[in-house]
């Protein structure tokens, strides 16, 4: 019954002069949002508001999931919009919604009119008591509630007139693409995924990059990062995957440097190489699912040595999370069943078994230059010979 | 050079059967059950297929029953004879080595009021015959094991076990998942004294989604689903004409030349196990002899988890499988048959199944080995301190 969403933002609304430059980003991702929604939508905006006109046959749940997902969002409307007929076709439309939106009558409401097309003849007053009145008329279980309605009907009249009164919650954020880009360090566990989301829901554009270590991680474990950074895309806009093969540096390492050292020093090469992706493709920062104390090379001291290398901001958003609260958000966007699949990753497959907890950064480092033949070229190797995966 | 040595887990179609299945798809598509010419057409390639099988197996047309596999068959023959004999008695017995569509199955029979014993086996896989003739009493109406198993090759004394079964407990049947021997053997059924066996067509270069199951014909036995009545009521549901058309060709090539093909992979396989002998540290598993199958061979490569190895060797499109292909993709998932024969841990972690087929050649034999040779040593260096 709905032939249009009236899209409701919220922060970006108060962007003063750069409003539109959010705005034009959110009608853009509301577009891509619904590419794979089948009908033509028109997404266009008018006099601080976004429509989401709908073609004439829709999957309205698979619409409204499609909004649900775009950032910057904080409420969809489903609106009914009409052609102006003269107030007793309005007020036989209004009545129709009426019914057909809330079969159980036993509420209160509020009509509220906003006449934004000044030659209307009635003023939004005189809509608001006229309407109501006939609603009371031919629904007398309905009552009026002006301070605390549980229907706040909503009347604009424009070119057309829109009718609405349910606020659909929207996922908040900013919308992708107004906040630069930064590259996500994806693994396949459950953490990543979720920081992606978390700072991709901040306006931040996403490229990620994954450490490939065949054969000790299989084409499986590649192809489930892969869904991991699919699924992210349906958030954050197409995502460009760069998988590095790691393989070599990573038994380079093993080879020369102390084992219960290994994760720390092979956590720091894949921040370098992090870092050069994102310079090389305009990245301005990375993210990790990093949360303190997780595990051995998530303390503050791990932390501390794996941050000393970068020069780049390192976001880390889900830093003071618990786990079972990571959980729930892979849950609500959809990654946690991926993430949970049992292939290896290459952080796992060489882990000693007691690694250093407290590594210090001179001790690190001085490990780290037993490396020192081989492995800038290696770094170098590693990065030219990235794959890049377009993911959307 | 491709290396597929993953025939156990399922092998590539002929052409003769990928021809046969396009023209039942394109051309002679009707339902089998039709009454018209164009159902007729169909139920021709259907009585082909089942006339082959029966006298490659020496038995009547009528005995053969089309299913959607290897775990079909084995759930039928097993539920369905438990069911139809449940007044006999409620004693059911398989080995510790099958396959989970006969072990879950026996599980699901427990949990409904049968009694189901596991007979162990020795060190080679093989049943334990001593422990078999305790087992079996008065009540045991049914004795399902292996021919040949999945992981290891190991070969069952069959006639040996549905004699003393025959023996000991006449009221017992014998049900024998033939879905790893079939192909590899000549299995005459009334001459082993075997009551019900299932095959499957995708391990014998047949398509998948197709099997059968022979029941003696003075077998009684229930069906397991409902339906349209098809194939005498035993298995309900639309003939399917493709499936059973490509098994039937796929019998019908294989068996073809059968004795020397089979002479000629127990040659491929006995250069494998030469092979083996030369890679540092391995160990192979069971017998490798003729009393073993031709184209099974399990080997341990103790430090080095064999699903690194897999990988490793899949760079050089060499295909194998860590331990049984349906138990795998499941994390920790434990082998029973490896565990059945009591590996140690190291070996448990780092076996790899090699299966052959009766073209695989010498070549790609000499080739995996000398890979194994140059990647094994490497990925040893390389393990978890």
């Amino acid at each position: 019954m709905f032939q249009a969403f009236l899209i409701k933002y919220g922060e970006i609304g108060i962007k003063g002069k750069n409003r539109y430059l959010f705005e034009d980003a959110l009608v853009k991702q509301i577009r891509h949002a619904l590419k794979p929604v089948e009908g033509e939508f028109q997404v266009s905006k008018e006099q601080g508001r976004i429509y989401v006109a709908c073609p004439q046959d829709y999957d309205y749940d698979e619409a409204v999931e499609a909004l649900q997902r775009v950032f910057g969002i904080v409420g969809i409307c489903p609106t009914v919009c009409v052609e102006d007929e003269g107030f007793d076709k309005l007020s036989r439309d209004v009545l129709a919604y009426m019914d057909e939106v809330y079969p159980d009558k036993d509420k209160s409401f509020k009509v509220c009119a906003r006449r934004a097309r000044k030659n209307y003849p009635m003023d939004s007053m005189e809509i608001n008591a006229e309407m109501g009145h006939r609603i009371l008329e031919a629904y007398p279980q309905m009552h009026v509630d002006v301070h605390d309605p549980q229907i706040m009907l909503t009347i604009e009249v424009r070119e057309k007139i829109y009718i609405y009164s349910e606020i659909i919650p929207g996922p908040g954020g900013m919308p992708v693409g107004t906040n630069g880009k930064c590259m996500l360090l994806l693994s396949g566990g459950i953490d990543s995924p979720v920081a992606g989301y978390m700072v991709a829901k901040r306006g931040v554009k996403i490229d990620a990059v994954y450490f490939h270590a065949p054969p000790y991680t299989s084409e499986r474990a590649k192809q489930k990062v892969v869904d991991l950074a699919a699924q992210v895309a349906k958030y954050a806009g197409p995502v460009y995957l760069y998988v590095v093969n790691f393989t070599d540096i990573q038994l380079y390492i093993y080879d020369k440097c102390p084992h219960d050292e290994l994760t720390i020093i092979m956590r720091r090469y894949m921040m370098r190489i992090a870092e050069e992706l994102a310079r090389k493709n305009e990245a301005l920062g990375l993210i990790t699912g990093e949360s303190i104390g997780q595990v051995a090379s998530q303390t503050v001291q791990s932390l501390a040595a794996t941050n000393e290398v970068c020069t780049m901001p390192v976001f880390r958003p889900l830093i003071a999370f618990d786990k079972q609260d990571i959980i729930d958000i892979a849950e609500k966007i959809g990654t946690f069943e991926t993430s949970i699949q049992p292939y290896e990753d290459c952080c796992t497959i060489f882990v000693a078994k007691h690694p250093v907890t407290k590594p210090s950064i001179p001790v690190i480092k001085r490990s780290e230059k037993k490396l020192e033949e081989k492995i800038d070229e290696m770094v170098a190797q590693a990065i030219e010979t990235a794959e890049c995966v377009i993911v959307s | 050079m491709e290396c597929y040595f993953d025939n156990s887990a399922t092998t590539r179609c002929y052409e003769s059967v990928k021809d046969i299945m396009i023209r039942t798809l394109t051309e002679d598509y009707g339902n089998p059950s039709s009454m018209h010419k164009k159902g007729v057409e169909a139920e021709k390639y259907v009585k082909d297929a089942r006339d082959i099988i029966a006298k490659n197996l020496k038995v009547n047309a009528k005995e053969i029953f089309f299913t959607s596999g290897g775990t079909e068959g084995n759930n039928l023959a097993i539920i369905g004879t438990a069911m139809a004999n449940c007044r006999a008695g409620n004693h059911v017995i398989t080995s510790a080595v099958e396959h989970p569509s006969v072990t879950a199955v026996m599980e699901h029979l427990e949990e409904n009021g049968f009694r189901a014993s596991y007979i162990p086996v020795d060190a080679n896989g093989v049943l334990r015959m001593d422990a078999l003739e305790a087992a079996l009493d008065e009540e045991t109406i049914l004795v399902s094991v292996m021919y040949v198993n999945n992981e290891i090759g190991a070969v069952q004394p069959i006639q040996e076990i549905a004699e003393l079964v025959h023996k000991k407990a006449p009221k017992a049947k014998i049900h024998v998942d033939a879905v790893q021997a079939y192909g590899k053997y000549r299995i005459l059924p009334k001459k082993l004294g075997i009551d019900l066996l299932t095959a499957s067509g995708h391990k014998i270069h047949g398509p998948k989604g197709v099997g059968f199951l022979y029941v003696n014909d003075k077998v009684k036995i229930k069906p397991i689903s409902y339906g349209g009545g098809q194939q005498e009521g035993m298995r309900s549901g639309t003939v399917n004409t493709t499936g059973i058309a490509g098994l039937g060709a796929a019998v019908k090539e294989l068996y073809t030349g059968f004795d020397e093909k089979i002479e000629r992979l127990y040659a491929v396989k006995q250069a494998f196990v030469n092979g083996i002998g030369t890679v540092e540290g391995a160990v192979i598993h069971g017998l490798v002899g003729k009393e073993s199958a031709p184209h099974i061979v399990n080997v341990s490569f103790p430090g080095v988890r064999s699903e690194v190895l897999l990988h490793a060797l899949e760079e050089y499109e060499i295909y194998v499988s860590a331990g049984s292909a349906c138990a795998a993709g499941k994390k920790h998932a434990v082998s029973p048959t490896l565990t059945a024969i009591r590996l140690d841990k190291e070996q448990l972690e780092s076996a790899i199944r090699f299966s052959f087929q009766l073209e695989t050649t010498l070549d790609e034999v000499e080739f995996c080995i000398e890979k194994l040779r140059e990647v094994v040593p490497k990925l040893k260096k390389y393990t978890r301190r």
